[in-house]
């Protein structure tokens, strides 16, 4: 029955897509002060299908709970032995499962802009809602005719098959739920654009609407990256926090656009300007996700996060593509045109520093991208190649290098028009952090050029952060400004710890023998056993390592090199010594014929901090959301209460008397 | 209206990449794109060696005696880590490897060894594809199979599996 209801609320939930969408379309075409009857289902539709996809979504859960093996998914990708939390997690660990929540939290956001958002015209809500619908259409369409979730077996498995144990960990529970909220939160920016667009309401009325959609999407695709980050650190157990892998990029791509978009809101609703902009990164932001989707699912480029490929899958989402960006892209070209040109401001100016970094983070963007589909151009024509950091590092160097020098004084700039020299003491003492934080570095050892770089921008952005509060009573700083300067401060601390790491990460290989001990950075070593472990749904060899800084209390620590049973595959669990100023890292390798093991030690300076600014950054935008969300919250309160005295001085039959 | 022309802009872009990867999900994705070169005498060359702790390769490294693997690779390519304890496992069982790395540097070179276990005789440095292409192969990482006579008789493309190591070791005892 589990499986049954989960299917018919997912039916019924595609049903009422249809109703918003054209409910919506109806809203769009009435004219002004008149109401289409039909047009007041828009915003129940939609608040019913949020229900009903998170009725869906609630029943695979179940049916993953219980590990019910009648149905092909749970028993493709569950196993009745797995522990509770991953049988939960096992969900949206398959191709199926994960859809359905990228449509479950589609429906959700667009239950939440119907349920609460009120600014809008009548006609603007009705297009953002029908666009909503229609996009949501063409997902339930994807799985119910070509992904569905709940598909039956018509013998049920005697077990299941297990998940894959890579996917057997906690970050699963985390990264994931976050990374596609993030991703399908997008999806409101842009049918906001698309309906502003089509209405031609591009506004700061507007912006202020979209700007808590985008800082909260924005915020959950930063926690996730920050978290996918940190899992894949740990979990393939090769050392490195980023490997510029498709799927990686294809996070990465909707960030910066949702990052530049939420820049170019901030002057949208500040300054009425910069209107087509807003509306281009509002519709790329959300592209960006579908193209990605597309990208790891259909199976045109090779990556680490393979899902079950299928090309008429592949062929389906392009479909949705075509249909969702190629219409975006073409109702902007003809509609862009007509929205009235917003407001004109000079280079130096905060706007001009703005628009500067939204072009340098439109410019990293198009590397990233190029660097994905690179292999796919080039296979067209029968070549393959691989495209990595050797590329991806300068290339993206080029453009964030000047982003960052020009994001340490932009927001000391004042809005419109501002001369350079008011703020040269603050530009000199940059200056001066920079360059003497690169040569006092560079004194003491060689390291690469990046790093180098990395490290004294780090520096200055850390100090340009808290610039912007100079001379300000801290008390009376808006909340919103404080987001800002966490995010920027969180900008400077994670490309802290990512030059750190480079520049002065130190690693030992070492076949080391029970009782023998080895040194790596500050740290000695020492292979105490290797004892056989058991686990749930798995086998180990762990090995217990003592290890001690400069000859201080030792601390064990136990990496193993794991064997899953369901499915039969070894993964290697490292074991990480965190210190304040760095971890230590350590993974089992293979035994030598001598008896001896391998065994790899990193020491890693600072790298914790990638994380730490992650975090960081998202903290500011949280901060920024709550301070924004409360200033609209007063200002339409203040609205309506104006609204309300001049109503009763009218019913009074008293005009408003000016203030003396 | 000439003004406008660039709203078109972003619209003939995605037309661009949708043309393509509609074009390539059409397209079998076949593993085994042959190299011209298969059947043909290894050309001649001569590679530095890739870092301090192996020696280069030369075409009279590969010729003689049992057929050698010549593996294609690279320390910044992520598939070649997928595929070093094959490389390891082939190498226990007696096949000798000469390395070929690509634009690469010789610190990393060195680092990738001590991570990920080296299973070669020699690497010669490629640092400009050279050889590569004389070769036949487009990409890292991929694997030659060259006789006692110095005819590469079999290509591998892509990282080597634990599926595919009955295959290349049957590959190099047809080339005996």
């Amino acid at each position: 029955m589990i499986a049954e209801i989960g299917l018919a609320a997912l039916w019924l939930a595609a049903a009422l897509a249809v109703l918003q969408m054209v409910s919506g379309a109806l809203a769009l075409r009435s004219a002004e002060g008149e109401a289409n009857p039909l047009a007041i289902y828009a915003r129940p539709a939609a608040v019913m299908q949020a229900l009903l996809a998170g009725l869906a979504f609630a029943m695979l859960v179940w049916a993953f709970a219980v590990t019910d093996l009648s149905v092909k998914l749970v028993a493709a990708n569950s196993h009745s032995m797995k522990p509770m939390i991953y049988k939960l997690t096992g969900t949206w660990g398959n191709h199926e499962g994960s859809m359905l929540l990228w449509v479950g939290v589609l429906a959700l956001s667009g239950g939440l802009i119907a349920l609460f958002e009120r600014r809008l015209p009548e006609r603007t809500m009705g297009a953002t809602l029908a666009v909503q619908g229609f996009v949501a259409l063409g997902f339930y369409a994807f799985l119910l005719l070509s992904s569905n979730p709940f598909e039956r077996l018509p013998v049920p498995a005697i077990e299941g098959s297990g998940l894959n144990p890579l996917l057997q960990d906690i970050g699963l529970a985390f990264h994931p739920p976050t990374l596609y909220a993030g991703y399908v939160g997008l999806s409101v920016a842009f049918s906001l654009a698309m309906g502003a667009l089509l209405t031609r309401e591009v506004n700061p009325t507007f912006a202020r609407v979209m700007r808590p959609w985008v800082l909260g999407a924005w915020v959950l695709l930063t926690f996730g990256i920050t978290a996918g980050s940190y899992w894949a650190y740990y979990e393939l157990g090769w050392g490195g926090w980023w490997f510029w892998d498709p799927v990686e990029n294809a996070s990465l791509m909707p960030w910066l656009a949702a990052t530049a978009l939420l820049h170019s809101v901030a002057v949208l609703a500040a300054r009425d300007a910069l209107r087509t902009w807003t509306i281009m990164l509002g519709v790329l932001a959300f592209s960006m996700s579908m193209l990605g989707t597309f990208l790891v699912r259909s199976g045109v480029l090779t990556s680490v996060h393979a899902f079950a490929v299928d090309p008429e899958r592949g062929a389906f989402i392009l479909v949705l593509l075509g249909l969702y960006i190629g219409g975006a892209f073409t109702i902007f070209a003809l509609r862009a045109g007509a929205v009235a040109e917003g407001k004109r401001f000079s280079f130096s100016s905060r706007e001009g520093a703005l628009v500067f970094n939204n072009v340098m983070l439109s410019a990293i963007l198009a590397i990233v991208l190029l660097g994905t589909l690179y292999p796919l151009v080039t296979e067209a024509f029968d070549v393959r190649v691989s495209v990595g950091p050797p590329y991806f590092n300068p290339a993206s160097a080029m453009f964030a290098i000047p982003m960052f020098l020009v994001m340490a004084v932009g927001p000391l700039l004042r809005w419109k028009e501002d001369s350079p020299r008011r703020i040269r003491f603050e530009v000199l003492l940059l200056a001066v952090i920079l360059i003497g934080v690169i040569g006092l570095v560079s004194f003491f050892g060689q390291f690469a050029l990046l790093p180098l770089l990395g490290l004294g921008l780090a520096a200055a952005l850390g100090v340009a952060a808290f610039l912007p509060l100079r001379g300000r009573k801290l008390t009376r700083v808006p909340v919103a400004t404080w987001g800002m300067v966490l995010a920027h401060f969180g900008i400077a601390v994670s490309l802290f710890g990512m030059a750190s790491e480079g520049a002065f990460t130190q690693e030992r290989l070492a076949a080391v023998a029970p009782g023998g001990s080895d040194q790596v950075g500050d740290y000695t070593f020492t292979l105490q056993s290797v004892n056989p472990v058991a686990g749930p749904n798995w086998t180990a060899i762990e090995a217990r390592i003592a290890v001690s800084r400069d000859g201080g209390t030792p601390v064990i620590l136990t990496p193993q090199a794991r064997n899953f049973w369901s499915p039969a595959q070894s993964t290697s669990e490292s074991a990480l010594l965190t210190r304040w100023d760095g971890q230590l890292y350590a993974v089992i390798g293979n035994q030598a014929a001598d008896g001896r093991w391998q065994i790899r030690m990193w020491w890693k300076p600072f790298v914790t901090f990638i994380w730490y600014g992650g975090l960081l950054i998202a903290l500011g935008g949280v901060l920024s959301i709550i301070g924004r969300v409360r200033v609209d919250m007063k200002r339409r309160k203040a609205v309506s209460l104006g609204d309300e005295r001049r109503a009763d001085l009218e019913a009074l039959g008293t005009a408003p008397v000016p203030a003396e | 209206m000439r003004s406008r022309l660039f709203l078109w802009v972003p619209l003939a872009l995605f037309a661009f990449f949708a043309g393509l990867a509609g074009y390539m999900l059409t397209q079998d994705k076949t593993e085994f794109v042959e190299s011209a070169m298969i059947g043909q005498s290894l050309p001649d060359f001569a590679l530095k060696p890739a870092f301090d702790g192996l020696p280069g390769a030369a075409r009279s490294d590969l010729v003689g005696g049992q057929p050698r693997l010549l593996n294609i690779w690279a320390s910044w390519c992520l598939p070649c880590i997928a595929e070093a304890p094959q490389l390891e496992a082939l190498q226990a069982q007696g096949v000798e490897i000469v390395g070929i790395a690509i634009r690469d540097r010789p610190e990393d070179v060195a680092n990738f060894l001590a991570r990920h276990g080296n299973p070669y005789t020699r690497i010669g440095a490629d640092d400009i594809s050279e050889v590569q292409l004389a070769i036949g192969s487009s990409g890292v990482p991929e694997t030659f199979v060259i006789d006692a006579a110095g005819v590469i008789r079999y290509q591998h493309i892509g990282d080597i599996r634990e599926s595919d190591i009955p295959i290349l070791l049957a590959e190099l005892e047809k080339a005996r």
